[in-house]
């Protein structure tokens, strides 16, 4: 680490690309009087699918920089690739929904542009400080978006009530942070993993302050996880905000999270796996059986797919508890599918209109597939993939999992895993059902933007053609995978 | 030809025309029409291509047969693996043919959503006969829990009144045994490191293992036959499925148990299966002789025929544990005939469903008069049903009893009672609906088969007699297969076959 000058900065490339694009589109917004968002908004698709192609072309294999705060390794390039196409993917799709309410605000690309910043920078973070920075800067634009329709009492509610908690839950990991920091003496991940590291006596372990500082820490990432028992906020946010802003939330914000979990429990704290995997069982089987449970009542779609994101969550985790190489490589194809499985979704949910309202409720579906039957096609397909049923994409990801927990011995966590999934296929077919089933209500009005129609198309089409050339994604999460580990 | 991919091709067409079908626009009634006509001639060109892979079968080798094998999911070592064996090949040849009559069969009394409904037929096509061919288990487990997505949505969408609670019940059900079966799947994938089917049959797993293993494949194939206790979804799937999917649900579905006890449980669990054979006798009597009483006292026909088929599926899973190559050549046979003649009956209720409305025995009585040649095809399907000899009930029925009866002459017994039962409750159906006198207004008018129906019942009545008169034209190619599957379950060494 000393070897290296401490201004190498090409490694952080995409992330300075991403910065220096949010403030030339912020000055450049601001100085446009009207049809600003319309300027912005292809100028922040094109600045996160640019900085993504650097990620992919870039060098993977770079020594930590910044004093050893960032590193861009192949796991973190994996994880920032699927964070800016689900980010470009949800600017697509707030489009007609911003213009029909009225909110196309040139605010809401550049927000994402931000948060997605500080997505990158999570996933690369090498240290306890860089985690912290990295997830505030992530954060605050997530709250300011939840009330992005400011003058809607739902919408305000939602943006207060996800600052609050998410507040609280960034000073729980600070002082996990700081109670780590002081039993431990360092920041830094790799003098971490270095510290822990089984030394003459072949057994690693962590004091006993510093684990209830890794219990405040896992705690903290858990809120951003929205894993149980700190799920709370996720149904009032999920329904409050505007849906495309939901969209967005159930996807790159928890690929984010996911891989700042994966990469400091397995990495830093990566020998002493066996003191931390219990809360990672424990939050897991939580989250599989609330995420089962709690959806079968609610009528809400944006509720629903709530409880179904903490579920899926849930089944992540299994490959984290499994606390192997196998198992990271199933949390990264598992949240790899589930962010196109939701982005198809929300993009289906975003097309319940009439006469130019939209409606939330999962009755609204009746007898869609009478009305619009490419749309029901669609929804069924992202439903059923959602469950798990084969050959669809979201069996693949469940598959992975549990055969990484199988592997570790941990078969009952994968036999309550699988039991949770037929739990959770009955509120996914309830919703087949009222498309398939039932009489048709009232029709939805055409969509009128074809962004929308696009990742719709294109979704629906990753998770049918999935098990076709499963190959590329799989190569390229195993790579990612065994780069995380030591 | 033996270049080609044979079974991806098989498999994969239905899939194709599925597409086509999808692309079709236009005025309803247009779309309808050709709806039907790609369907039947994917179903027909998809029947014409299984017969193919019989014609290229070799009935003197034991192993898998026209295999196919690529690397599909990196990492795992789980591959793209097709093969058929003495085994799978009726079972690919049974879904092919049922597929192509259900499509005739529901000509005319579907004209709700025929597109959808033609989708729905086809892509279940593509998953059954991939189901027979897999040669690894997670491409198999994708095949067998695939299914259930098209038959969800066929008794949905096509269903009787309690259609809803009944597709809920069927997909919750068979999806709960087949998670554990998932489980299992992993279980074996990490001890042999492989989810290859012919390699996993070579593994021996310790038997402490093979028991749990065992009881998880049992959750799912006993969920599928089913078995006692766990048949309950079956009459309401039965009852509310449309014509069309009881046929598919009776005629193949049901085999896929039997077919995974006999391609899994038996080969790859050997010990277990042995050791846990007298709990699948006792289940096996249970359903034989109460489902038939139960069947007796039914006022519904379609739910007769549903219990009906739970009490011979009872005789197919005792054949499938005597173990020995009676027993199993019977079992298969047993499936094969009821996947032809429950399938059949379910039809036969179908065609005056159609034209009364009601499945209510009661509401009949006398249609021998209206209806001669319905009559006529009803008696054959009912005494194939009985076992009549010189129907293929007969051949499977007797070969399963003589086997078992040299393994276990008790269960042989009440098994044998159970058939008495079969035939009561059969021909007093027969009797109530056919035979008496004319009475009901409506049933006076009643029209006979059309050409429709008659085309689809045709092929069906050949086959009950053909393996009925010749059944070693059947037994011939699986013999060899049985008798690999027996020496890899260390069984005695098999008796002479009977019939030859």
């Amino acid at each position: 680490m000393d070897s290296q000058p401490a201004f190498d900065v090409i490694p952080a490339l995409p992330e300075l690309l991403l910065f220096i694009a949010g403030l030339l589109l912020l000055v450049l917004g601001s100085l446009r009087e009207r049809d600003a968002a319309r300027l912005v908004t292809p100028l922040a698709i094109l600045s996160l699918i640019v900085a993504a192609f650097v990620v992919i072309g870039g060098d993977k294999t770079a020594a930590p920089i910044l004093g050893g705060h960032f590193v861009h390794d192949s796991f973190a390039a994996f994880l920032k690739v699927v964070i800016l196409a689900g980010s470009a993917a949800s600017i697509l799709l707030a489009q007609g929904y911003l213009r029909n309410q009225d909110l196309d605000r040139f605010e809401y690309p550049l927000l994402i542009l931000f948060a997605s910043l500080g997505m990158c920078m999570m996933v690369s973070a090498n240290s306890l400080l860089a985690l912290y920075m990295a997830l505030e800067l992530q954060s605050l634009p997530l709250y300011v978006m939840a009330a992005f329709n400011r003058d809607q009492l739902r919408s305000t509610e939602a943006g207060l009530k996800y600052f609050v908690l998410g507040a609280l839950a960034s000073g729980m990991l600070l002082y996990g942070c700081s109670l780590v920091y002081g039993f431990t003496g360092t920041l830094s991940f790799t003098a971490l993993a270095d510290l822990l590291r089984p030394g003459e006596t072949g057994v690693a372990s962590l004091g006993i302050g510093a684990l209830v500082g890794l219990v405040f820490v896992a705690a903290g990432l858990a809120f951003k996880l929205s894993a149980v028992p700190f799920h709370m906020w996720t149904p009032d946010v999920y329904e409050g905000a505007p849906t495309p802003v939901t969209a967005f939330f159930a996807a790159a914000p928890k690929v984010a999270a996911v891989g700042l979990t994966l990469r400091v429990l397995m990495q830093p704290f990566g020998a002493v796996a066996g003191e931390w995997q219990q809360i990672i069982v424990f939050i897991s089987v939580a989250s599989m059986l609330l995420g089962a449970f709690a959806a079968i009542g609610q009528t809400n779609i944006k509720r629903l797919l709530a409880y179904s994101g903490i579920g899926h969550i849930g089944f992540a985790l299994v490959g984290l508890a499994a606390g192997t190489e196998r198992g990271v490589y199933a949390v990264l194809i598992y949240m790899t599918i589930y962010v196109v499985m939701t982005l198809g979704t929300f993009a289906a949910v975003l097309m319940m209109r009439r006469q130019g309202r939209y409606v939330e409720t999962i009755d609204d579906l009746a007898g869609l597939s009478r009305r619009q039957p490419m749309l029901a096609l669609a929804f069924a397909i992202f439903m059923f993939s959602l469950a798990g049923i084969p050959p669809l994409a979201g069996f693949f990801g469940k598959l992975y999992v549990f055969m990484a927990a199988i592997e570790a011995g941990l078969t009952p966590l994968a036999v309550i895993g699988v039991l949770a999934s037929v739990v959770g296929a009955y509120y996914y077919l309830r919703i087949v059902k009222l498309i398939y089933f039932d009489a048709p209500a009232e029709a939805f009005d055409r969509p009128d933007r074809v962004e929308l129609q696009a990742v719709l198309g294109v979704c629906a089409v990753l998770v049918l053609g999935f098990i076709l050339i499963p190959g590329p994604l799989l190569a390229t999460a195993q790579a990612a995978a065994a780069a995380l580990m030591p | 030809m033996s270049d080609w991919p044979l079974l991806s091709l098989v498999t994969f067409l239905p899939l194709v025309g599925a597409a086509f079908i999808l692309l079709i626009r236009g005025d309803t009634a247009v779309v309808a029409q050709n709806s039907r006509s790609v369907a039947l001639w994917t179903a027909l060109v998809t029947f014409l291509l299984s017969l193919l892979v019989l014609g290229n079968f070799d009935s003197s080798q034991a192993g898998f047969q026209l295999v196919e094998k690529r690397s599909w999911l990196l990492g795992f070592g789980i591959d793209y693996h097709m093969g058929v064996d003495g085994i799978s090949l009726w079972f690919v040849l049974l879904s092919t043919l049922l597929t192509v009559i259900v499509i005739i069969g529901s000509w005319h009394s579907v004209q709700d959503r025929v597109k959808e409904y033609m989708i729905a037929f086809l892509v279940m096509d593509t998953l059954m006969v991939g189901v027979f061919c897999a040669l690894d288990l997670v491409l198999f487990y994708i095949f067998f829990e695939g299914i259930l997505i098209p038959m969800y949505l066929i008794i949905g969408i096509w269903g009787g009144a309690r259609r809803i609670y009944a597709s809920f019940k069927f997909f919750l059900y068979t999806l709960l045994g087949s998670v554990l079966f998932l489980v299992a799947i992993l279980v074996m994938y990490l001890q042999a490191g492989t989810t290859d089917i012919p390699t996993l049959m070579a593994t021996e797993f310790a038997p402490g293992l093979q028991r749990w293993l065992w009881l998880a494949l049992f959750a799912s194939f006993a969920v599928k036959v089913p078995m006692w206790p766990f048949h309950t979804w079956l009459p309401d799937a039965h009852v509310e499925a449309p014509t069309a999917g009881s046929v598919l649900l009776a005629g193949v579905l049901l085999k896929l148990g039997g077919y995974g006890f006999l391609r899994f449980s038996l080969p790859m669990l050997p010990d277990a299966s042995a050791y846990f054979a007298p709990l699948v006798y006792t289940l096996s009597i249970i359903a034989v002789i109460y489902t038939s009483l139960v069947a007796l006292m039914q006022t519904d026909m379609k739910k007769l025929i549903a219990y009906s088929s739970v009490a011979h599926m009872g005789i197919v899973t005792i054949g499938i544990f005597t173990p020995n190559a009676l027993g199993i050549q019977g079992s298969i046979i047993q499936m094969l005939s009821h996947g032809i003649v429950s399938g059949a009956l379910f039809m036969v209720v179908g065609v005056v469903y159609d034209r009364i409305h009601s499945r209510d025995i009661e509401r009949y009585g006398g249609l021998a008069e209206r209806m001669p040649a319905y009559a006529l095809v009803f008696m054959i399907f009912m005494l194939a049903s009985v076992g009549l000899p010189g129907t293929s009930g007969f051949v499977g029925e007797v070969l399963v009893l003589v086997g078992i009866f040299q393994t276990n002459s008790w269960v042989a017994l009440f098994a044998t009672s159970g058939m008495v039962l079969g035939a009561a409750y059969m021909l007093w159906l027969y009797r109530r609906t056919i035979f008496g006198a004319l009475t009901k207004d409506d049933l006076k008018l009643i029209k006979d088969m059309r050409p429709n129906e008659v085309i689809a019942f045709a092929p069906l009545l050949i086959l009950v007699f053909a393996m009925g008169i010749y059944p070693a034209f059947f037994l011939d190619p699986m013999a060899a297969s049985v008798e690999n599957l027996l020496v890899q379950i260390g069984a005695s060494p098999a008796t002479d076959l009977a019939l030859h």
